[in-house]
């Protein structure tokens, strides 16, 4: 009993951590399952196949469209993350530099997509696209999944900017920067790591995103998400789990080179 | 770089600044000569910044013509202004070295490479920073990071520097070096300075000229001591050192108190008076000493009264006198051995020449 009182916290925080981390390795533990039948459920045996199906199978796997729709997530979530970031630190600047004509009403504006249910949000972006008689495609996927990005990246960049001293720019132009060389060696370089992390941000609301893709993708277009959805109902193939495991490992070692350099960085400016 | 062509540094001309239906530089006149320490000096919220910054060109007068060496650049870009500012808060870049924040003017000047270097070198030197070249600001002591901020003005060899309180976040004794350190650089570099304080003592033993600010105003414009030796207003006088105030009828060189004590006034400040009938005079409390109450040497000018209070601070010793029908009168006395007790009938004088009219 003394032992539990002592150690309540770690107990506490090891099953936080168990609770988090077994779907995760479930999802890993399957992807080695031989599986039998339809459903990925039961566990039979161990084996590579999945994972040498994947790599080295006739077009990854003869699991149509997993490849496929993987590369088109990863492409959406960059391109859409990118065109919303820099979208985003535009208006960022302007809401927290400038004192404008509707400054409030627009910090509501990009509150909204934040509040309102993803449901609400994406049969709304596809009336409209329905109403312009706009046909549903990659443009139409792209342009609702940076739509909800910006919101996440305003966020992001005006709390960095709005810790920012004024008197950096106007020191900066003090010594003879115009607008645009403060910009570009002073406010960018200061707001960068808030710039990073929204984009981070923006990479993964749309990498994982369902409801509004679902709306917003037409028929021939498959997300990744979507495409699970849809293998759900014959049931999910172990590769996909075995691509989820790659994409945790390289998220969970992007992290952790993240860590190192930072490391790096402050050891060689406190010498 | 020289002096005596008559052109000021700086001159501004009515110049006024509204923030809304709020007046924070009303109508200002002042005309800086070059190679001039200036100092303007104001309490909290009278406009110095706000003067400053349309000096530099971070705010845009709501109305006036401000002129840098006869050219006006009212609406002129801050970088467009052949002056430097060194900000309170020192507004270092910290993501640049010490070297690349001093740099910087110069490098968006296109200053070659070599150059470049050779005059980040003798600047740091300047400041006695030659060592921290690399270092980035947040590793350096406020009163470094304090030259780093001066030396990053002066590399690009401004004609007119501005210093808003640049030393206000310094302690005490770290502010009386580089007060001085301030005062020998201005001289070698041979530049016009600046300098916002609400620090009268910084700004008397900094600055060539004062100007003393209040409400939006310059009440009161000279060199310390005339500042200090006849303040003018009430104002001024309260601002700058202690003194002691007190009304009276005026009629020719005299002042009649209401005790119905005499005080004789210099021609100078006399003429001040014409026109009027009641008049405030005033003495610092330096400029006063006890006499025995017949002493034949006292000079002319004679309160007497009883000792309130008596406080040694060391180097002096503080005395509040109560004089019947006046009120408390302060009195500053240096340590020279016998010290009054409070309850002691005293009598405090001082010469004419010491008195002053305030309006
Ligand atoms: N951007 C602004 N908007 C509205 N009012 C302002 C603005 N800047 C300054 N003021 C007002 O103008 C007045 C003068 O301000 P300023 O900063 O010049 O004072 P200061 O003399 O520098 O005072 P301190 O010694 O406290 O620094 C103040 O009352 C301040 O509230
Ligand atoms: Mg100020």
């Amino acid at each position: 009993m003394k032992f539990v009182k002592k150690h309540l916290l770690t107990i506490y925080a090891i099953g936080v951590f168990l609770y988090l981390f077994i779907p995760v390795a479930l999802v890993i533990l399957f992807g080695f399952n031989d599986v039998r039948g339809r459903f990925n459920f039961r566990w039979v045996g161990f084996t590579l196949d999945h994972w040498e199906n994947v790599f080295f199978g006739p077009v990854f796997g003869g699991v149509p469209g997993l490849w496929d729709s993987m590369l088109t997530s990863l492409r959406l979530a960059f391109l859409s993350s990118a065109i919303g970031t820099v979208l985003g630190t535009l208006i960022a600047l302007a809401l927290g530099r400038y004192s404008f004509r509707g400054r409030g009403a627009t910090n509501v504006f990009l509150f909204l997509p934040m509040a309102t249910p993803e449901v609400v949000m994406g049969s709304s972006i596809l009336a409209l696209f329905l109403a312009l008689r706009i046909n549903q495609g990659y443009a139409t996927l792209l342009i609702s999944h940076i739509v909800f990005i910006i919101s996440y990246v305003v966020l992001t960049v005006k709390a960095r900017i709005q810790g920012l001293d004024r008197h950096l720019e106007e020191a900066a132009m003090d010594l003879y920067a115009t607008e645009w060389q403060t910009f570009r060696r002073v406010t960018l370089p200061l707001i960068m790591p808030g710039v990073f992390a929204a984009f981070l941000l923006g990479f993964a609301l749309s990498f994982d995103d369902f409801i509004i893709s679902n709306f917003n993708a037409g028929p021939t277009i498959q997300t990744l998400p979507l495409w699970i959805f849809a293998a759900n109902q014959r049931g999910i193939p172990p590769e996909a789990n075995v691509l989820g495991t790659l994409i945790f490992v390289i998220t969970v070692l992007v992290m952790l080179l993240n860590v190192v350099w930072q490391r790096r960085q402050s050891a060689k400016t406190s010498v | 770089m020289t002096a005596g062509n008559g052109i000021p540094a700086v001159e501004l001309e009515n110049v006024t600044k509204r923030f809304a239906d709020f007046t924070a530089v009303d109508s200002l006149n002042l005309n800086i000569g070059e190679n001039t320490f200036f100092a303007m000096l104001g309490p909290s919220g009278c406009g110095k910044t706000t003067t400053l910054r349309m000096i530099g060109g971070f705010e845009d007068p709501t109305s006036g013509t401000i002129r840098l060496h006869g050219d006006d650049v009212t609406g002129l870009k801050p970088y467009r202004r052949a002056v430097n500012t060194v900000f309170q808060s020192y507004a270092l870049f910290p993501h640049m070295t010490v070297a690349e924040n001093v740099a910087f003017g110069l490098r968006r000047k296109k200053v070659d490479d070599a150059e470049v270097k050779r005059r980040v070198g003798e600047t740091l030197e300047l400041v006695q920073l030659s060592a921290r070249g690399s270092a980035k600001p947040r590793q350096l002591s406020g009163g470094q990071q304090q030259r780093v901020a001066l030396a990053r003005a002066l590399i690009n060899h401004p004609r007119v520097l501005l210093l808003d309180e640049p030393l206000g976040a310094l302690d005490l004794k770290l502010r009386k070096e580089m007060q001085i350190e301030l005062k020998r650089i201005q001289q070698e570099v041979g530049i016009t300075f600046i300098h916002v304080t609400h620090d009268q003592e910084e700004a008397m033993t900094m600055a060539d000229t004062i100007a003393v600010m209040n409400q939006g105003r310059i009440e009161r414009l000279g060199s310390p001591s005339e500042i200090y030796e006849d303040p003018r207003t009430p104002f001024v006088a309260g601002f700058l050192g202690a003194s002691n105030l007190m009304s009276g009828t005026v009629s020719g060189n005299e002042v009649g108190l209401p005790n119905g004590a005499v005080i004789r006034l210099t021609d100078i400040q006399a003429a001040r008076c014409n026109g009027h009938n009641e008049v405030q005079i005033g003495v610092r409390p330096e400029k006063l000493s006890f006499f025995g109450s017949n002493d034949g040497n006292a000079p002319v000018n004679r309160l007497s009264g009883v000792i309130a209070d008596t406080s040694f601070t060391g180097t002096s010793t503080q005395y509040l006198v109560e004089v019947p029908g006046i009120g408390q009168v302060a009195v500053v006395e240096q340590n020279l051995g016998d010290i009054h007790d409070p309850g002691e009938e005293v009598t405090v004088a001082w010469k004419p020449e010491h008195t002053f009219v305030v309006e």
